[in-house]
C-alpha cells in the first residue's frame, strides 16, 4: 500500500517538475549570482532593517528613473513590511512625493492613501513594482527548472547581480550609449552603473557599499513585489502542520476501518 | 442507479416517506454515496476525488477572486495587484486559484493515464470516457482563459498565439479568429468575453463531471484486474465490493490530506515556481517577448503543434496532395487537435480482448513508454525550435499518433494476455490472504 502511494505521490511529483519548463537560459550572459537573503526557504523572513535601507536607496538612487506605481505608502507601516510607524509615513509621503489630485485640480502633498509614484517619459526606466517577481534568477538544467525549485525563482537576485554586473565597458550604437552588464540576458543595457561606495548615508549607520546597496535595495523591491509573504508562509506553515495532522488521523482510521475486510473480520489492534 | 445488486433507500417516518414520494433527493444521495465499489481499487484510483474537490476550490476561489477583478485592459493588471496587495487574503486566494489550476491538471493527466493503463475506456464505459475527454477539453479551454485574465505579457501573447491558430484555418479562418476575438486583435473585447466564459465554462464542467459520475456508477467503478463485478446475486455482488461510504471515501480523503500537504506547501512556500515571470509585467502589444511559453499543461500539445514544419516530408506532401490549402500550420493545428481526438477514439482503437494493461505484457512496456514520450513532449514544448530539440518533438509526435493508430490495434493481435483472476473477491484474497475468514463466517 505505502509502496503504491509512494509511486502515486512520485508519479505526482514528477509532473510537477517537469511542470517548471517555463523559461529558457541565455547566452554568454545573463550570469545571476545566488545570494543569501535572509527571506529565503519556508522561515525566511524580511529584514525591517534591511528594508528600510532598501528603501533608503530606492528613493536616493533608483526613483529618478523608476517609480513603484503599485505600492501604496501606507503598506510601509504594515506588518512584515519595513515596519514604518503611521506617523513616520504621513512624514515620508508629505516630505518626498506630490500627486496630483482631481478634486483639487492641483498638485498636493502625498499622503499615506496614495501609491508611490509612477514614472515615465522618455529616458527613464520600467516601474519596479513588481520586478522581482518578473526576472527569473534562475532557469535550470535543460528546462527543467529544478534550480528553481531549490532556490526559488531568485527575482532578488537577479536585481543584486544586474546592479553589480556593470563591466565599464561602453558602446555606442546609433547615437545611444549601452554599457555592458553580465546579468542582463544580452549584455548591453541603455541603463548606466548607479552604485558606488558611500554613494547614500545609511540612518541605522551601516557603511553604504556598493554590495550593501545592491543587497538592500534588492530586498525592498522583493518586499514592494510581494508585501505579504511572510503572512503567506505563516499561512503555509499553519496549513501544513493541519494537514499533517489530518493525513496521521486519516492513515489511522483509514487503517483500522479496513483491518477487518483484510483480516477476515477481525478488529484492528491499534 | 447502479445495476450492481444493492440495499437501496428506505425512508423511515412520516416526513421522509413524504419527502420520497414527492423528491427521492436522499435516496439519490445514499444511492450515490453507497454505491459497491470493488474492493480491490488501488491508490491509482483517488485522483477522482482529488479532482471533484480541485474543481469546487476553483469555483469558490474564482467566484471571490471575481468580486475584485476588472476586465478592462487599462484596469485588469492593477486590480490583480490591487488583490494581492488590498483584498484580505487575496494573495492567498489568487495563488491557490492560480497553483489549482495546475493540481487540477496534474490530477487530471494522472487519472487519464490510469485509465488507459487499465483500459477504463472499453466496453461498457465508453461514455464515461468520452464525457472525461469534453472534460478535459473544457478545462483546457477554461484555463486558458483564465490565464489571459490578469493581462500580462503571457497573458496577452498566450491568447494571440492561441487564437492565431484558428485563423490558420483555410478560407474562413481569419473570419473565424476577428469572430472569436471580438476584433482584429487580442483588445478589450476579447478581455471581457473571455472573462465572461471563464466564468462560465467552471458550471459546463460542473454538468459534464455530474454525468461523468452517472455514467461510471451505472456501468461500476472499472479495477486493476479489469473484471468485472459479479451481478448474480447480492451475496456474490458484496463479496467482490463494498460501499463507498465509509471504505473509499475515508480512504480518498487520506489521499487527498496528503496531495493537499503538497498544495499548500507548493501555495504558501513558492506560490509562483510554475507561473511565467513575464506575467509579472503588463501586457504591450508593442513588445513580444523572447520566449512566448504556455502553462505546463499544454506543454505537450504545444510540442505536437509546433513539430510539424514545413520541413517535414509529411508536411509537405500533405501540403502538395491539397495543392497547398493544408500548409505546415494549419496542419500543426490539425496535428494538435488530432493528438487529443485520439485519445477520445481509444475505446475503438484498443482492439484487445483483456481489459486490464497489469495482464498485458506486450502492452506494458509501449504504455509506459507513452507515459515518458507525455513528459519528453512536455520538456520539449518549452524549449526552443533548434535543434535537437525540433527533432526530439518531431519523433515524440510520431510515437503519440503511433501508439494509438498503430501499436495499440496491433496489439489486440499479437500480444498473448496472461488470464487475470476470475472474481475481485480473488484478487482481494489474493492480496490479503487473511481476508479469507470473512467469507468462511
Amino acid at each position: 500500500m505505502i509502496r503504491k502511494l509512494t509511486l502515486t505521490a512520485l508519479t505526482a511529483l514528477g509532473l510537477t517538475a517537469g511542470a517548471a519548463l517555463a523559461s529558457g537560459g541565455e547566452g554568454d550572459y545573463g550570469h545571476i549570482e545566488d545570494h543569501v537573503f535572509s527571506f529565503e526557504g519556508p522561515f525566511g523572513k524580511y529584514d525591517q532593517m534591511q528594508l528600510q535601507r532598501g528603501l533608503k536607496v530606492y528613493v536616493e538612487v533608483c526613483s529618478a528613473c523608476h517609480g513603484l506605481q503599485y505600492v501604496p505608502l501606507r503598506t510601509l507601516a504594515d506588518p512584515g513590511g519595513p515596519g514604518y510607524t503611521e506617523d513616520e509615513v504621513r512624514a515620508f509621503a508629505a516630505e518626498n512625493y506630490e500627486v496630483f489630485d482631481a478634486e483639487l485640480d492641483d498638485y498636493r502633498e502625498a499622503k499615506p492613501a496614495d501609491h508611490f509614484p509612477a514614472v515615465s517619459g522618455d529616458g527613464m526606466g520600467p516601474d519596479l513594482s513588481l520586478m522581482a517577481k518578473a526576472r527569473a534568477g534562475f532557469h535550470g538544467p535543460y528546462g527543467l527548472g529544478l534550480n528553481q525549485l531549490f532556490k526559488g525563482m531568485g527575482g532578488a537576485e537577479y536585481i543584486r547581480s544586474f546592479l553589480l554586473g556593470f563591466t565599464d565597458e561602453e558602446d555606442e550604437v546609433a547615437g545611444q550609449y549601452l554599457y555592458e552588464n553580465t546579468a542582463f540576458s544580452t549584455g548591453w543595457v541603455q541603463m548606466t552603473p548607479q552604485l558606488e561606495d558611500d554613494l547614500i548615508d545609511y540612518d541605522d549607520g551601516t557603511f553604504a557599499s556598493a554590495e550593501q546597496m545592491a543587497e538592500d535595495v534588492s530586498a525592498f523591491l522583493m518586499w514592494a513585489a510581494e508585501p505579504k509573504m511572510m503572512a503567506r508562509k505563516q499561512t503555509g506553515i499553519v496549513a501544513v502542520s493541519l494537514l499533517i495532522l489530518m493525513s496521521v488521523l486519516l492513515y489511522l482510521t483509514n487503517k483500522k476501518l479496513w483491518y477487518p475486510v483484510k483480516h477476515g473480520g477481525r478488529e484492528a489492534d491499534l | 442507479m447502479s445495476g450492481i445488486p444493492h440495499d437501496h433507500y428506505e425512508p423511515k417516518g412520516r416526513f421522509a416517506n413524504w419527502l420520497h414520494d414527492r423528491l427521492p433527493v436522499v435516496g439519490l444521495a445514499y444511492g450515490t454515496l453507497m454505491i459497491p465499489t470493488p474492493r480491490n481499487l488501488n491508490w491509482w484510483w483517488i485522483w477522482g476525488i482529488v479532482l471533484a474537490f480541485t474543481m469546487v476550490l476553483q469555483i469558490v476561489t474564482g467566484i471571490i477572486l471575481a468580486m475584485h477583478y476588472t476586465p478592462h485592459v487599462d484596469l485588469a493588471f492593477a486590480s490583480i495587484e490591487h488583490i494581492m496587495r488590498d483584498v484580505n487574503g487575496g494573495h492567498m486566494l489568487r495563488y491557490m486559484h492560480a497553483n489549482g489550476a495546475s493540481l487540477f491538471f496534474i490530477a487530471v493527466y494522472i487519472h487519464l493515464f490510469r485509465g488507459l493503463y487499465y483500459g477504463s475506456y472499453k466496453a461498457p464505459r465508453e461514455i464515461t470516457w468520452i464525457i472525461g475527454m469534453l472534460i478535459y477539453l473544457v478545462m483546457m479551454a477554461t484555463g486558458f482563459l483564465g490565464y489571459v485574465l490578469p493581462w500580462g505579457q503571457m497573458s496577452f501573447w498566450g491568447a494571440t498565439v492561441i487564437t492565431g491558430l484558428f485563423g490558420a484555418i483555410p478560407f474562413i479562418g481569419e473570419s473565424i479568429q476577428t469572430w472569436l476575438l471580438g476584433g482584429p486583435a487580442v483588445d478589450n473585447a476579447a478581455l471581457n468575453r473571455f472573462f465572461s466564459l471563464h466564468y462560465l465554462l467552471p458550471f459546463v464542467l460542473v454538468a459534464l463531471v455530474a454525468v461523468h459520475i452517472w455514467a461510471f456508477h451505472t456501468t461500476g467503478n472499472n479495477n486493476p484486474t479489469g473484471v468485472e463485478v459479479r451481478r448474480g446475486s447480492k451475496k456474490e455482488a458484496e463479496a467482490d465490493t463494498l460501499p463507498f461510504w465509509p471504505y473509499f471515501v475515508i480512504k480518498d480523503l487520506f489521499a487527498l490530506a496528503l496531495v493537499l500537504l503538497a498544495f499548500f506547501a507548493v501555495v504558501g512556500f513558492m506560490p509562483n515556481y510554475l507561473g511565467h515571470p513575464d506575467n509579472y509585467i503588463e501586457a504591450n502589444p508593442l513588445v513580444t517577448p523572447a520566449h512566448i511559453v504556455p502553462e505546463w499543461y499544454y506543454l505537450p500539445f504545444y510540442a505536437i503543434l509546433r513539430a510539424f514544419t514545413a520541413d517535414v516530408w509529411a508536411v509537405q506532401a500533405v501540403s502538395f496532395l491539397t495543392g497547398g490549402i493544408v500548409g505546415a500550420k494549419f496542419f500543426g493545428v490539425l496535428a494538435m487537435f488530432g493528438s487529443i481526438l485520439v485519445m477520445a477514439l481509444v475505446p475503438w482503437l484498443d482492439t484487445s480482448k483483456t481489459r486490464s494493461g497489469a495482464y498485458r505484457p506486450m502492452f506494458k512496456f509501449w504504455f509506459w513508454l507513452l507515459a515518458l514520450d507525455f513528459m519528453v513532449l512536455m520538456w520539449v514544448g518549452a524549449r526552443s525550435t533548434e535543434e535537437p530539440y525540433a527533432t526530439i518533438s518531431l519523433i515524440a509526435s510520431a510515437y503519440w499518433f503511433g501508439y494509438f493508430f498503430v501499436i495499440l490495434p496491433v496489439l489486440g493481435w499479437i500480444e498473448k494476455s496472461k488470464t487475470p483472476p476470475a472474481t475481485i473477491e480473488d484478487d482481494f484474497n489474493h492480496h490479503y490472504p487473511e481476508a479469507n475468514g470473512s467469507a468462511a463466517e
